[in-house]
């Protein structure tokens, strides 16, 4: 094996080895148990709950969680959308940055308070440090909300029968300063002695080996980069993201980054288990998860380090790969690794130009989105695999003649209701997105969207509404995305992509805990074997494929074929 | 009625009125019902007014299409709409004959209806009212069902449960129901009417069956939500199809876009879930079963617990002797020949089962004539004989026969008392003989396992059903008993409010219990189970606190009743599996056949390598409306049931409707295309 294939097999290995442990410890952080953290982070949190009045202990409805939930991040819009346009004057500006327009602060304050961070704007020119440190606490605290959300998910799978889910603001706050916070500074140390910058002090000056001066944006890079992964946001400090020198230096760096964003997907599965104290089910999802990953990420590694047959045509070198898009220093193979990686969970950060990938190894990345359930986002990936094993419950227990049941709680049509709305919202949102942005293209086509009208231009559209929609915040970037038309139209699909994706999960759990607790017969269909892994498997590649083919077939497939 | 089920599964009068019923069936108000063929009708609505445009416009249009090909989809839909109706007309009228072979027990006859001044006048059955009273005598059918009030009959029921053997039907027990269309052997019986015409359960299941008052089963609609999922998945990706292929300069025309959509919505399931639900209860029906609602023969297949009544669903009736034991110098043909003296003016079962026993050559000749006999009284707890020559037999209670010697002076054996103990352990009753005051030895009467109880009880147990015998019994006897069935569990010296307990203990852990009963002190438990089952011989008052009633008075019954639940949601989830995995191939033959003129690199994807765009669409057209009518069988015998875990039997059913569902659309589409492709 060579050593581009070996470094990225270690990467996967070591994210792995550490999720473990910290699976453990996110499942007694939200258990409540004691923690090594305790007495620092102790005060802190409950200086919290006593400046803002609230009862962190007092039991939450799955209901009051939604409200919760849904109120704070509502705040957090308004807030960014005030500060976005208003950054001129405000402090920490020495680079004396202009504030934003009204739209695309708007576009902006969604895309970070969802998770997502598509960027329609230079971090370097477009923000003041004050800004650039306002989306760094948006990129914690909405790794947070999912992160609570899950966890209340976590707590309703518990095998009893409640009304009482925890409370929302304690795993909200929990899930900050125990989990994303240690874990970003040790991130962060790491960076800083790579060699990313972390200063306030505005642009250094830099003299190149030509004579000619150069001025060099700086920032408080390093801990940017750290929660920008852990969180799996993916919105960059730079408008290069992770392909600019100073957000992603070394090959060190570019394996903590993939490391980073993998850690707490991870952690959640694996959390889950010891949560419940059922690893069997832990091991059962971690293992479609893998599964599903393998299957997309393998074939990426393939056609990229294969390189491109219409390029090798030309008589062009093709042994290091296909790359075109691609930074030396990440190599072929890890650029393929990160391509799936950052598309399956939804960071959305890119050390490669997605649009210059291999036509199916495009569609292997927004396969990778669609589904948005192997691992997914910080929590919410958990949450979107949940609605499948719903799904796969209902038809598996009919197929075994009783009425469906997962952890002892009868599956009834209120859930299937929920889970089917939320399951068909994706779909609706992609090809309704794509379908209205075709026919607004094909009325006008001198529209500059386009830089490759026919199939690719298509999978360019098609990929901005599945990033969109899977709060991802990658892009084709051919595509001219900084109008009207993509800014309100992708920023009505994220705000329901993310919260409806919450929402309904919450909302079915809530109602599962609430029923009665039927105890595990011999009759029941237990879920957490290879059997019923192989069902969940199944129900996600049926709906992904039926849902998507003929987009996929119009857009990837059709280049691939005409190559 | 079981030899119904024996003939064939299309009967030619049952297929007339059905495929008459399936043209009605096409009212939208109707279809309107299930969402899924709802759409499929909209489609075909759609399809009729395209093949008029595109007669008009001559075929120009790349839009509409050609006027032949529209009518041939318009056709196809048609006929896809026809079998999904039939399959539910079918499963109507199969079931509704069913019903109507046990309505045909109770025309009207003639009534002896008895006045309040105690006269009698005949009337019409139909005239009669609820409360109203009749008198039956021997050679009477009884008009309608009631409750006898007065007097002891025996009753001839295999009009209704094809069982010849007569039944005693008395006033006050729990045996006190007749039913209208059954006939009086023997006595008088006054019976009152407790149900007002026409509502009946037999009534109330036919207006079930024929769909009037037919629910939707908690089940069934959430199942229907599901498909209504799929559904406008595939309206999206039909709609949003058409400004891809507006981008992709590619014009499809209507007849695709509407074929494209008819196969992908799960028509299959969409087509046949009704039929599976009325199959269900019909099969119910079959097994003389009468339901009060679809929901209950759901809840069965769910049941987690059944409670069976000892005797006559575990044990045969009542206790038999199994063998003598002599007391040491006593021979055995003696014991034998005392026994049977002392048995044979014994009434009682166990007293005929020691006659029984005993072998025909030791006991010819032996008469009783001239004898007094001593009968069974509570203070002497012993019966027997006292013979002309003045010898004393006695049998009875090990400590009756016990004082009894004593008082006349002599020891109870030791071997005796050895072999009494041992019979105890074994969970049978020691009876004790002694002639003259002296033991001569042990009778042995044990319960009969039912044979073949204990593979039921093991099928039970690896269905997830745990069961639970009821006896009066001795906690001792009814251990014995139940580790010999193997059951699960028992109750003994179980009196009716032990069994409502056990039930609600049951239910509070989340369990879902199933019991069966006939007396009126049953009642409050039949009603507290999930499932209860009332035996068409017991009370009214446990009848209408049921919800299945049992015509065959069959206590395994209950057995099959759990089994058949399974089936009907068994076959919904596997049915669904199947239509949604058909999508596949549909994909596969549709996709290609649109865009391949315009885009000829997606030839690739044509994998079938079917002959044109036009014979594709038809083929998965064809297809998609064929599937249903050869889903008809299996919709209405339900799929097989096999207790092997429910690991195994998802991994059986997916490797069969999952794999199989994936695969058989591509062998037959392939397969329908090379039909088409010698016309198109």
């Amino acid at each position: 094996m060579n050593s581009e294939l070996t470094g990225v097999l270690a990467i996967f290995l070591i994210s792995l080895l550490l999720a473990i442990p910290l699976g453990r410890y996110v499942a007694r952080v939200y258990l409540g148990e004691h923690t090594l953290l305790d007495p620092v982070m102790g005060p802190v949190e409950r200086l919290f709950f006593r400046l803002s009045r609230i009862d962190g202990r007092r039991e939450m409805s799955w209901q009051e969680h939604l409200k919760a939930m849904l109120g704070i991040n509502f705040v957090w819009l308004l807030f960014t959308m005030f500060i976005l346009m208003n950054m001129a004057w405000l402090p920490l500006n020495p680079d004396g940055n202009p504030s934003m327009a009204p739209d695309l602060a708007f576009n902006t304050a969604i895309s970070f308070v969802v998770n997502c961070n598509l960027q329609h704007y230079s971090g370097e020119s477009g923000l003041s440090y004050l800004g650039q440190l306002w989306l760094m606490f948006l990129h914690f605290v909405s790794a947070a909300t999912g992160m609570a959300a899950a966890a209340m998910v976590f707590n309703a799978l518990r095998l009893r029968q409640t009304a009482g889910l925890g409370n929302f603001w304690d795993y909200f706050i929990k899930s900050t300063t125990r989990i994303l916070l240690p874990v970003s500074v040790l991130i962060a140390i790491v960076f800083v002695f790579r060699g990313m910058p972390m200063t306030f002090e505005g642009k250094d000056t830099l003299v190149t080996l030509r004579g000619d001066t150069v001025q060099v944006s700086r920032g408080p890079v390093a801990s940017f980069a750290a929660i920008k992964h852990l969180g799996t946001n993916g919105g960059g400090f730079y408008g290069a993201n992770s392909a600019h020198p100073l957000e992603n230096p070394d090959y060190i760096t570019n394996a903590v980054e993939l490391i980073a964003q993998f850690l707490i997907p991870l952690a959640m599965v694996f959390g889950l288990g010891y949560y419940l104290r059922r690893r069997k089910l832990a091991m059962m999802i971690f293992g479609v998860m893998t599964v599903g990953f393998l299957l997309l990420v393998i074939p990426n590694m393939v056609f990229e380090i294969q390189g491109n047959p219409a390029i090798g045509a030309m008589d062009v070198d093709q042994s290091l790969g296909a790359m075109e898009g691609k930074e030396i220093r990440n190599s072929a193979a890890s650029s393929a690794y990160w391509s799936i990686l950052t598309t399956v969970i939804s960071t959305g950060s890119v050390n490669a130009m997605h649009d210059s990938t291999m036509p199916l190894s495009g569609m292997n990345e927004l396969l990778a989105m669609m589904v948005n359930a192997f691992f997914g986002g910080c929590g919410v990936g958990i949450l979107n695999f949940y609605i499948f094993v719903i799904i796969a419950v209902f038809i598996a227990g009919l197929m075994v003649g009783r009425t469906p049941e997962f952890m002892g709680k009868k599956v009834e049509a209120r859930e299937v209701k929920i889970a089917m709305f939320t399951a068909l919202l994706s779909p609706l949102l992609i090809m309704g997105g794509t379908a209205l942005a075709a026919w607004t293209f094909v009325h006008d086509p001198a529209l500059p969207w386009l830089n490759n009208p026919g199939f690719h231009g298509f999978s360019e559209m098609l990929y901005e509404f599945t990033s969109a929609n899977a709060n991802n915040g990658s892009g084709f970037e051919g595509l001219g995305d900084n109008n009207p038309f993509w800014n309100i139209s992708t920023g009505i699909v994220l705000l329901l992509g993310r919260f409806i994706p919450i929402i309904g999960p919450m909302a079915i759990a809530g109602l599962l805990a609430g029923k009665k607790y039927i105890p595990e017969g011999a009759g029941t269909l237990k879920t957490d074997t290879l059997t019923f892994g192989i069902m969940i498997f199944s129900v996600i590649v049926i709906i992904t494929a039926l849902s998507y083919f003929p987009a996929l077939v119009l857009g990837p497939l059709a280049e691939y074929f005409s190559m | 009625m079981k030899h119904t089920s024996k003939q064939s599964l299309f009967q030619a009068a049952l297929v007339r009125s059905a495929l008459r019923e399936s043209l009605i069936k096409l009212n939208p108000v109707q279809m309107w019902k299930n969402p899924v063929m709802f759409t499929v009708e909209i489609g075909t609505a759609v399809m009729l007014v395209v093949m008029v445009l595109s007669s008009i416009s001559g075929g120009n249009s790349p839009l509409l299409g050609r006027p032949g090909y529209n009518f041939t989809i318009f056709l196809l839909l048609l006929l896809t709409l026809l079998f999904a109706n039939f399959a539910e007309a079918f499963a109507e009228a199969r079931g509704k004959a069913q019903a109507d072979s046990l309505r045909k027990t109770r025309k009207d006859t003639p009534a002896k209806k008895l006045l309040d001044d105690g006269s009698v006048v005949t009337t019409s059955s139909s005239a009669l009212q609820r409360g109203d009273r009749f008198v039956c005598e021997a050679g009477d059918l009884i008009p309608s069902d009631g409750e006898i009030v007065e007097g002891l009959a025996s009753v001839d029921e295999s009009a209704i449960t094809g069982e010849s053997a007569p039944v005693i039907r008395e006033a006050g027990g729990d045996r006190s129901s007749v039913t209208g269309g059954t006939k009086v052997l023997s006595d008088r019986i006054v019976v009152e009417i407790t149900a007002q015409p026409g509502e009946s359960f037999l009534d109330k299941m036919i207006a079930l069956v024929e769909g009037a008052k037919r629910q939707k089963t908690p089940n069934e609609i959430a199942l229907t939500i599901l498909l209504a999922g799929f559904t406008l998945v595939f309206v999206i990706v039909c709609v949003t199809l058409k400004p891809f292929a507006d981008y992709a300069n590619t014009p499809i025309s209507i007849a695709a876009y509407v074929s494209l959509f008819v196969c992908l919505i799960p028509t299959t399931i969409g087509g046949l879930l009704s039929a599976i639900g009325i199959a269900g209860m019909d099969r119910a029906l079959r097994a003389n079963v009468i339901t009060k609602s679809g929901k209950a023969v759901e809840t069965a297949g769910d049941v987690d617990v059944l409670l069976l009544d000892k005797t006559g669903t575990i044990t045969i009736g009542n206790r038999k002797a199994t063998n003598f034991y002599p007391t040491e110098g006593v021979s055995r043909p003696d014991l034998i020949r005392f026994s049977v003296l002392s048995s044979m003016a014994d009434e009682t079962p166990e007293g005929k089962s020691i006659v029984e026993l005993a072998n025909p050559e030791l006991v010819k000749g032996l008469s009783i004539h001239g004898a007094a006999l001593i009968k069974f009284t509570a203070e002497t707890r012993t019966s027997g004989v006292d013979m002309p020559d003045g010898t004393r037999i006695r049998k009875g209670a090990q400590d009756t026969i016990r004082k009894l010697v004593e008082r006349g002076g002599n020891d109870f054996p030791a071997d005796t008392e050895k072999e009494i103990r041992h019979i105890s352990a074994n969970g049978g009753t020691p009876l004790a003989v002694a002639v003259n005051e002296r033991v001569v030895g042990v009778i042995e009467l044990q319960d009969i396992i039912k044979p073949g109880i204990q593979e039921r009880f093991q099928r039970l147990r690896r269905m997830g059903v745990k069961t639970v015998m009821v006896t009066g019994d001795n906690p001792l006897t009814a251990k014995y008993i139940a580790e010999k069935a193997g059951v699960d569990d028992f109750i003994a010296e179980a009196k009716p409010e032990d069994k409502l307990q056990y039930i609600r203990e049951e239910q509070q852990g989340g369990k879902l219990v199933a019991m069966m009963g006939d007396g009126t002190n049953d009642a409050p438990a039949l009603a507290q189970a999930d499932v209860g089952v009332a035996m068409n011989s017991g009370t009214s008052a446990a009848k209408e606190a049921g919800n299945m009633v049992d015509l065959d008075n069959d206590p395994t019954k209950l057995i099959e009743v759990v089994e058949i639940g399974k089936q009907l949601l068994m076959t919904r989830g596997t049915l669904t599996t199947f239509s949604i995995a058909n999508d596949v191939a549909k994909y596969f033959a549709i996709v290609p056949a649109l865009f391949i003129t315009s885009i000829p690199a997606l030839q690739a994807l044509n994998i079938m390598g079917l002959h044109s765009p036009e014979s594709a669409i038809l083929s998965a057209v064809i297809f998609n409306a064929l599937i249903i009518p050869a889903l008809i069988p299996l919709a209405l015998k339900g799929v097989a049931y096999k207790p092997i875990g429910a690991s195994a039997l998802l991994r059986r059913n997916l490797l069969v409707y999952g794999l199989g569902g994936i695969l058989v659309p591509f062998v037959g589409i392939k397969l329908i295309d090379l039909l088409v492709g010698v016309f198109v």
